[in-house]
């Protein structure tokens, strides 16, 4: 059986699949280690001490370094790990989400207020009007 | 002998347990959501349950991608409220029910499902938030709990209609239990929701009510939704919706809806609640 990765179609989105799952692994478990209340000490008293201790890239590691919340999918994050850092900076789901979509916190809160972003127009990378072609 | 009674299914948002620890549920931004769940507690304590199967997912607390569980029961006496990264919900300690969680696990097994077993792991929002929502703030919990964790977090999840039949399978196996115990079946997550990427705050009002509708009217054709579908119409977190199904397979094929509740929005999240009731009576 093939899998289908259809899903590729759908714009904005970075599933956590086999091929990020190969590059993401180390990323994801420097994340993980954010569990523990003495590793989030470390790492908030010296941030690139702490990531040496992972073999990250150069990218991964900036990107953690920089927060780049988007940057950080593109090399294999899960947000499910991901936000632990998020909750080490004192930030919540919501404010990561409006980082990741480009748009100043009051307005995300403000867009979720109003029934969230449509799935009109945001079905397709490809198309950016029809919502029949969801239903094809 | 052993019978599910009856089938609730919940979002699990971590900010909804945040606001009940916090104690800002009577905020403006709060008090709808929250005051829609008191008809479900209200039934829920009438109820009484004996036990009750919570079907979630962990979200990197009791695993890593170190080993991923696709289907994962646990047997223990208690679970313990995991550290999610910013400290352990202050809630009380899950008690478990090792009899019904070990028989399930060899029943399931041999019913061919491929069970994991853990005999310890801490529990997190996913497991902890179904139950603050529908028991409210307690020093204890008022039934036992058995976790059962469905992998969402690494793709892909299990099928719709794999959960369906795990679903079914639970049933008969909690059938064939010889203590008489009524059991809850609990299915959690969504409803629509993305938390990730440039689309992040994806909502489908129009999707999430023709789920729930469905949940009563024709189940099995929602089992049939693919993994694509349900992230380009619901979001990506919106895959979690395959949960229900493990509740809705347990269920009779006839329920009854006792109560729904939906409120947009819980952080980025569409909050949805259902009660569903087996015809055959509690």
């Amino acid at each position: 059986m093939t899998t289908p990765r259809d899903y590729e179609s759908i714009p904005g989105t970075y599933v956590y699949d086999a091929a990020r799952g190969r590059i993401g692994y180390v990323l994801n478990m420097f994340c993980m280690s954010l569990n523990k209340a003495e590793n989030r000490k470390s790492f908030k008293d010296n941030e690139a001490a702490y990531l040496d201790r992972f073999e990250l890239s150069p990218e991964q590691r900036r990107t953690v370094l920089e927060r780049d919340w988007l940057g950080m999918l593109k090399v294999g994050g899960n947000i499910y790990y991901t936000i632990k850092i998020a909750f080490c900076d004192g930030l919540t789901f919501q404010d990561v989400a409006g980082m990741m979509s480009g748009v100043p916190k009051e307005t995300y809160a403000k867009m979720m207020l109003a029934g969230g972003r449509s799935p009109d127009g945001n079905r397709y990378k490809d198309d950016s009007t029809s919502a029949e072609a969801a239903h094809g | 002998m052993a019978k599910i009674v009856a089938g609730i299914a919940t979002s699990h948002v971590p900010a909804i347990g945040v606001a009940m620890d916090k104690g800002t549920t009577g905020t403006p931004y709060w008090a709808p959501l929250f005051k829609g769940y008191e008809p479900a507690r209200e039934w829920l304590a009438k109820l009484a349950p004996d036990v009750a199967i919570i079907v979630y997912n962990d979200h990197a607390c009791a695993f890593s991608l170190q080993i991923i569980p696709t289907f994962l029961i646990g047997v223990a006496e208690r679970f313990p409220i995991a550290d999610e990264g910013f400290g352990p919900r202050p809630v009380p300690m899950v008690m478990g029910h090792p009899a019904l969680a070990w028989h399930l696990a060899e029943s399931l097994i041999l019913d061919e499902f491929d069970m994991t077993i853990a005999n310890e792991m801490p529990v997190d929002h996913g497991l902890t938030v179904p139950l603050s929502v529908t028991c409210g703030q307690r020093s204890e919990w008022p039934f036992p709990v058995i976790p059962l964790c469905v992998n969402v977090v690494q793709y892909p999840p299990p099928t719709g209609a794999r959960c369906f039949k795990l679903g079914r399978a639970i049933r008969r196996a909690v059938d064939n239990f010889d203590q008489d115990l009524r059991v809850v079946i609990y299915g959690t997550g969504g409803m629509s929701h993305q938390l990730q990427g440039e689309r992040a705050g994806l909502i489908n009002r129009q999707f999430d009510t023709a789920f729930l509708d469905g949940m009563t009217q024709d189940p099995l054709a929602l089992t049939r939704i693919t993994h694509t579908e349900y992230m380009r119409e619901a979001g990506s977190e919106g895959i979690e919706m395959v949960m229900w199904h493990v509740m809705r397979g347990a269920l009779d094929e006839q329920v009854a809806e006792v109560y729904r509740h939906y409120h947009i929005p819980a952080s980025n999240t569409a909050a949805g609640l259902m009660i569903l009731e087996n015809r055959s009576g509690a």
